[in-house]
C-alpha cells in the first residue's frame, strides 16, 4: 500500500477511535478517585502473607502464575533474538574497539561506577519484598551495570566478565527453578505456586514466604536474559558480514 | 501534587510526539531515552516507585542501547554495500 | 484534570500508530511501537491513582493501611514494561536480519511485503 493510502486508512480510523476513547473516558471513574476494588482485596492479602511491598506480593504471590508466563515470554524472546542474530558462517569478527578512543576520565568513571552499580543491583533484588524494587528492576540494573565496562572502553574485560554460556544457563535455570518451586508447593500439599514457606515477621529480610525466593529467581533470569540480549546486539555491532553482500545479490535474483 | 502530575503528563505527551516525529534513527534513540526518563518522573509522581525503577532501567537505558546498537549495525551493512569491498577483506 | 491522564494515554497510542504508518525505517517503526505501548502504562497507572494516597509499600514505621494507590495495576505495568522490552529486542533483531538479506529497512522498498 502506498504511503498516501496508508494515511487515508489511518486518519479516519484514528479520529473514530479517539472519539470512542474520549466517550469511554468520560464514563470512567474520575482520575484520583477513592474507589479501588482490587486494592481493597490485594492489600489485606499482602498483609496476611507479611509482605511489606504490596506490588511484589501481587507479582510473586497473588499473580505468580502470570509472572511465570511473563518469564516465559522473556525466555522466548531471548531465544528468538539468539536465533535471529546467530552469526552466519561467513561473518568474520572485527577487532574490538581500541581503548585509546575513550577519554581517561570516562574510563575511570566506568570502572568506579561498576562495583557501585552491581551492589545497588543486588540490593534492589534482595529487598524486593520490603522496599520498591525486586527481581525485574534489580536484574536490569545488574545487566546494564556490567556493560559499563564497554563505556570504560575495555571490551576485552567485558568479554572476560561475561561468559555467555554461563548467562545462558543462568537464564534457563532461573525460569526452570521458578516452575520447580511451584511444583514443590504442589508436592507439599498446596496449589501450584502457592505461598507455602513460613511467613516470618513483618519487614524482616526473610519474610513473606516464597516471595523473596521467586523474586531472586526472577532477578537471576532477568539479569542473565538482559545480558544475553545485549551480548547478541554488541556482537552484531562488532562483526562484519563482508561475504554476505555477494550472497544478498544472489538471493535477490533467486527469488525472481 | 496534582500540578506536578499534570506537568509530568504534559511532558510525557510532548516528548512522545517528538520521538515519533524524529526521523533520524540515531537522534531518535537519544530522544527515546529522554522519553523513558519523562515516564520515570511521571511514575514517581503517581506513587509508583516500583514501576519508576523498572522504567528507568528498561526505558531509559536498556531499550535505547539496543536501538543504538541495531542502528549502527544496519548503517554499517548499508555503507559496506555502497563501497562493495573486495574478497580480500574476508 | 479528571480525564486528562486517560487522554494522554490515548494520545501516546495514536501518536505511536501514526509514526508506524508514516515510517520509512523499520527501526523507527519499532521505536514508535514502544511509544504506543507506553500509552498502556499511563492508562493503567492513571486508573489506579488516588489523590493523597501513598505508594503501596509499608515499612516498619508505616503500619499497613488501605490509603494507598492500587498495587495491582502497578504489578501489571511492571509486566508490561518487561514485555515491551523483549518485544522491542525481538523486532530489532528481525530488522537487522531483514537488512542483511534485503539491504534495506524501508518498508516501502521491501519486495516481500508487497502483495
Amino acid at each position: 500500500m502506498s504511503e498516501r493510502g496508508r494515511l487515508a486508512v489511518y486518519l479516519p480510523a484514528a479520529l473514530a477511535l479517539a472519539a470512542l476513547l474520549v466517550l469511554a473516558f468520560l464514563r470512567m471513574p474520575a482520575f484520583g478517585g477513592t474507589v479501588h476494588l482490587y486494592r481493597d482485596l490485594a492489600v489485606p492479602a499482602a498483609v496476611r502473607h507479611v509482605t511489606a511491598n504490596v506490588v511484589s506480593a501481587v507479582n510473586f504471590d497473588q499473580r505468580a502464575l502470570d509472572t511465570l508466563g511473563e518469564e516465559s515470554i522473556l525466555l522466548g524472546s531471548v531465544v528468538g533474538v539468539a536465533a535471529l542474530l546467530r552469526p552466519a558462517q561467513r561473518e568474520s569478527e572485527r577487532r574490538p574497539p581500541r581503548t585509546g578512543r575513550t577519554l581517561e576520565s570516562t574510563g575511570l568513571l566506568g570502572y568506579l561506577l561498576l562495583p557501585v552499580t552491581l551492589i545497588v543491583g543486588f540490593d534492589v533484588v534482595a529487598h524486593g519484598q520490603l522496599t520498591p524494587g525486586g527481581g525485574f528492576q534489580g536484574g536490569v540494573v545488574l545487566a546494564t551495570g556490567i556493560h559499563l565496562l564497554y563505556l570504560a572502553g575495555s571490551y576485552r574485560a567485558l568479554e572476560r566478565l561475561r561468559p555467555v554460556e554461563v548467562f545462558d544457563a543462568g537464564e534457563a535455570l532461573g525460569a526452570g527453578m521458578f516452575t520447580v518451586l511451584g511444583l514443590i508447593g504442589v508436592l507439599a500439599g498446596t496449589a501450584f505456586l502457592q505461598n507455602f514457606l513460613p511467613m516470618g515477621s513483618f519487614g524482616a529480610l526473610f519474610s513473606a514466604g516464597t516471595v523473596p525466593v521467586l523474586n531472586a529467581l526472577v532477578g537471576v533470569e532477568v539479569a542473565c536474559g538482559a545480558v544475553v540480549l545485549l551480548t547478541h546486539f554488541f556482537t552484531e555491532d562488532l562483526t562484519v558480514s563482508v561475504a554476505e553482500q555477494d550472497d544478498g545479490s544472489h538471493q535477490g535474483s533467486e527469488k525472481e | 501534587m496534582t500540578v506536578l502530575i499534570a506537568v509530568a503528563l504534559t511532558l510525557v505527551a510532548a516528548i512522545g510526539a517528538v520521538v515519533v516525529g524524529t526521523h533520524s534513527p540515531e537522534r531518535q534513540a537519544v530522544v527515546l531515552s529522554m522519553f523513558g526518563m519523562a515516564l520515570t518522573v511521571l511514575f514517581v509522581t503517581v506513587q509508583a516507585p516500583d514501576v519508576a525503577l523498572s522504567q528507568l532501567g528498561v526505558g531509559a537505558a536498556l531499550v535505547p542501547l539496543m536501538v543504538m546498537l541495531a542502528i549502527r549495525r544496519i548503517r554499517r551493512d548499508q555503507r559496506g554495500d555502497e563501497r562493495r569491498p573486495g574478497k580480500d577483506e574476508e | 484534570m479528571s480525564i486528562y491522564p486517560y487522554c494522554v494515554a490515548a494520545w501516546l497510542m495514536l501518536a505511536g500508530a501514526y509514526g508506524i504508518v508514516r515510517s520509512r525505517n523499520m527501526v523507527h517503526a519499532v521505536v514508535c511501537l514502544s511509544v504506543c505501548q507506553s500509552g498502556t502504562y499511563v492508562l493503567l497507572l492513571a486508573v489506579g491513582y488516588q489523590h493523597g494516597a501513598t505508594a503501596p509499600v509499608f515499612g516498619s514505621t508505616t503500619t499497613p493501611n488501605r490509603n494507598v494507590v492500587d498495587p495491582v495495576v502497578q504489578a501489571m505495568t511492571l509486566t508490561d514494561i518487561v514485555v515491551s522490552a523483549t518485544v522491542t529486542a525481538l523486532l530489532l533483531a528481525l530488522a537487522i536480519q531483514v537488512n542483511k538479506r534485503q539491504r534495506t529497512v524501508d518498508p516501502n522498498e521491501l519486495v516481500a511485503l508487497k502483495g
